[in-house]
């Protein structure tokens, strides 16, 4: 075998949320009040939208979650040894955007480097040509715009072929016809939204295809490196970061709330201490001084970890952590009070008198009444959290250096800016890949929130 | 009230002593001062004697919590837990890295970061009840519906973006103000004109959102519906009846922010080069100053307690049925 795969911790943890999210969906499919509910959802057109977005990032998020190391080419005598470096199965499909590597800055769909430099056999400093960007056109540049304009729209062609192919299958499949894929807004249903932000997608996904092909779709950063693999690279980490944390800090929050709500006295107190402690902190402040010192504990082992890519995503993982154990108060405070509001209901009155034991009426009858508030607060934190991650990175607290993602790529950019002329790309590539991450993240938050908060459905 | 306010302040003593137990526990147990002098040192110069030194010059050559080579009470007192957090108390920090008074640093830094706050708060606050307001009065209509669609997108930009392309927009292209700066007096005012209405621009869309949900929650009650069966314009049941019934659940969210204001904001402060608390933080983090990001922790948490007094206070104002005991 030519690869050795590779799991990191993140990787599991993300594959068991994974998993655990379609097992919930099974399970929620039999529950009759769920389905109602999730039935509200996805009758909802902007949030079948949304939806739609998201799950293409989480795609391109798992892809990007698949990693690998390669074979090294054998050496006559030595065993089979593996390359240090980690790749992963996004990095395997865009390896011809991470392999194509120029000098420096180049502008998007730019044919010359960006800066001027002395060239080899001239006197004059020139702009040098790229080493791939536009490579096919050869000496002869004047076909520049002519050739854009046909990739421009080899890829618009593309993508909607394969959204013909797509439409026609379903309408077949649904016995509806055609135009019903079309009409959104008054009068059209949620799966018009889908199939309309999936035709989006798909065009931009084929004219990112045939464009990007030979060209440097959103160019290329200091290093050379190609500005949409970074982007892309990015959603994994932003992914992450959004899940995790809810995941970590979730168990803690859940269990604390129930406790305080349920049994009182001084367990009620000595949590409710603990969390006005903990929340009496400013949130970056206390994550600032924990990744400080988490910081530490790394740089002091450097023995624990076996590659970078392990020591990045330990790091990774440490601040879903630290981000978790700073936000799990909200929530428990929320989960508290509603815990105090149902302690005193008619059915948890009536299990206490048929003697269930505490611990019976907590998970049977406290807990699955709760699930709307866990639910709610998961997807309303996720675009906060992706949002965060940006400034953390920015204030340095952040995640490694070396991980890709939209607060690392806005660090090193920022800067550029400031150069003359300007060089943008890269911010803005960051900032459009973010927002719409994030605003899908909020639309679908919304539906949920709408779909489950018994006050909102009255 | 009195009593009251005495009462609430002892309650916060338990809490500061958790704070600055933690934050000793984080700062001292997880990681011993030899960590940490070998980790400012770098690889290179990590010797015995430089560890030492570097321990020395920051007063952490002590034992913990319990110095057993000292006697009559400074068994307690000669050690880094009385010298560096239970000190803080007092209001004695001690000395950053670069030999400066962190409490005498802290104190001089204040004005500039309440100076960039103030405004922005206080005038966030008021654009965002008046949009919201707005909202509200045209409910239910493509203006409102428009409406929310432009804050959930405005809320879904990252703030940077907002202080990147304003800074770019109206410094560099535009040419109006300075790019970063500050200067006391008068002066100041070109300055901070920018980040003020950066941070505004910023902090719309989602406080727009969440006063409007809070508005037609308040509207949607029984003495809203009276008040219009008395005939009353939609106008002033907005602003008679709503605005002053939906002032409780605004004060919880607001008021706890106020004395907060004095930590500036990490990101605006940094980026325009404002002197105040926030780019002290976020300096001291990037050098990995450890006693100036625990004195931070510290006053932060300090001042979020009074901010919890104060919301409680403020109660007592904006609902006389409210008796605090």
């Amino acid at each position: 075998m030519s690869i050795q795969p590779m799991l990191l911790w993140s990787d599991i943890l993300l594959f068991v949320l994974i998993a655990s999210i379609v097992g919930l969906m099974l399970w929620a499919r039999r529950q009759e009040a769920l389905r109602a509910a999730w039935g509200r959802v996805a009758r909802n057109g902007v949030a079948m939208a949304a939806a739609t977005v998201l799950a293409a990032f989480v795609l391109v998020g798992l892809l990007d979650s698949l990693h690998y190391r390669a074979l090294l080419p054998a050496q006559p005598g030595a065993t089979a040894r593996y390359a240090v470096e980690v790749n992963s199965a996004l990095d395997a499909l865009l390896a011809d955007l991470r392999l194509r590597a120029e000098k420096t800055y180049s502008a998007p769909l730019a044919t010359h480097l960006f800066a001027r430099e002395a060239l080899e056999n001239s006197t004059q400093r020139e702009f040098p040509r790229l080493q791939f960007g536009g490579m096919h056109l050869g000496a002869n540049l004047a076909g520049h715009e002519f050739d854009l304009a046909l990739r421009l729209s080899r890829g618009v062609a593309g993508g909607l072929a394969v959204w013909l192919l797509l439409a026609a299958a379903v309408c077949r499949w649904r016995g509806m016809e055609f135009a019903a894929l079309l009409r959104i807004g008054s009068g059209g249903n949620a799966l018009a939204a889908v199939s309309v932000t999936l035709l989006a997608i798909l065009l931009l996904l084929g004219v990112a295809i045939s464009v990007g092909g030979g060209y440097h779709v959103f160019g290329t950063d200091k290093v050379g490196q190609d500005v949409l693999y970074l982007s892309l690279k990015s959603i994994r980490t932003g992914l992450l970061i959004g899940t995790l944390t809810t995941l970590v800090m979730l168990p803690l929050a859940v269990l604390l709330g129930i406790l305080a709500g349920y049994v009182g006295g001084w367990v009620d107190d000595l949590i409710q201490y603990l969390y006005t402690t903990l929340s009496s902190i400013p949130g970056v402040l206390l994550i600032a001084a924990a990744v400080l010192m988490m910081q530490v504990v790394i740089d002091t082992h450097p023995d624990w970890f076996a590659t970078s890519a392990e020591r990045a995503d330990a790091r990774l993982l440490a601040l879903c952590l630290i981000l978790g154990m700073t936000s799990w108060t909200g929530v428990a405070r929320l989960l508290r009070g509603e815990t105090l509001k149902l302690r005193e209901l008619e059915f948890v009155q009536a299990a206490q008198a048929f003697g269930v034991g505490r611990l019976a009426i907590m998970r049977r009858h406290i807990l699955p009444n709760l699930m709307h508030i866990v639910l709610i607060s998961l997807v309303m934190d996720f675009s906060g959290l992706v949002l965060a991650e940006a400034v953390l990175s920015y204030v340095g607290v952040g995640v490694d250096p070396t991980t890709i993602s939209f607060g690392t790529m806005i660090n090193t950019a920022r800067m550029e800016l400031a150069r003359e002329p300007m060089v943008w790309w890269s911010l803005l590539a960051a900032f459009s890949f973010m927002f719409a991450l994030v605003l899908a993240a909020n639309l679908f938050a919304d539906a949920v929130r709408d779909a489950f908060d018994p006050r909102s459905s009255a | 009230m009195l009593a009251y306010v005495i009462r609430r302040l002892l309650y916060a003593i338990p809490i500061l002593v958790g704070v600055n137990l933690f934050t000793f526990a984080l700062f001292f147990v997880v990681n011993t001062p030899d960590d940490m002098a070998r980790m400012q040192l770098g690889v290179k110069r990590v010797t015995p004697e430089a560890i030492q030194k570097w321990k020395a010059e920051r007063g952490y050559d002590k034992p913990l919590v319990w110095n057993a080579a000292a006697s009559d009470g400074a068994q307690l007192t000669e050690t880094i837990f009385f010298s560096k957090s239970v000190r803080m108390f007092a209001g004695d920090f001690g000395r950053a890295d670069d030999g400066r008074d962190i409490a005498r640093e802290i104190g001089s830094r204040m004005l500039p970061s309440l100076a960039i706050a103030l405004p922005t708060f206080t005038l966030g606050l008021f654009v965002a009840i008046c949009f919201a307001l707005l909202l509200v009065f045209f409910r239910a209509t493509a203006l409102d519906f428009y409406g929310v669609v432009l804050c959930v997108a405005m809320m879904s930009i990252s703030g940077l973006f907002y202080i990147i392309g304003g800074q770019w927009l109206v410094s560099k292209v535009w040419h109006l103000v300075p790019i970063s700066g500050y200067s006391g007096g008068l002066d100041a005012g070109k300055f901070l004109i920018l980040p003020v209405i950066i941070g505004v621009f910023g902090g719309i869309g989602a406080s727009t959102r969440w006063y409007r949900t809070i508005f037609l929650e308040e509207i949607s009650r029984d003495y809203v519906r009276t008040a219009r069966a008395k005939g009353l314009p939609e106008r002033v049941v907005l602003f008679r009846h709503v605005l002053r019934n939906a002032l409780i659940p605004i004060l919880t969210g607001v008021v706890v922010v106020i004395p907060t204001l004095f930590m500036g904001s990490l990101l605006t402060e940094s980026f325009f080069g404002i002197p105040g608390l926030g780019s002290y933080t976020i300096d001291a983090i990037n050098a990995q100053d450890f006693a100036v990001v625990r004195s931070m922790v510290f006053i932060g948490s300090v001042l979020y307690i009074i901010g919890l007094l104060l919301t409680d206070l403020s109660y007592t104002l904006a609902d006389p049925r409210v008796r605090l005991q």
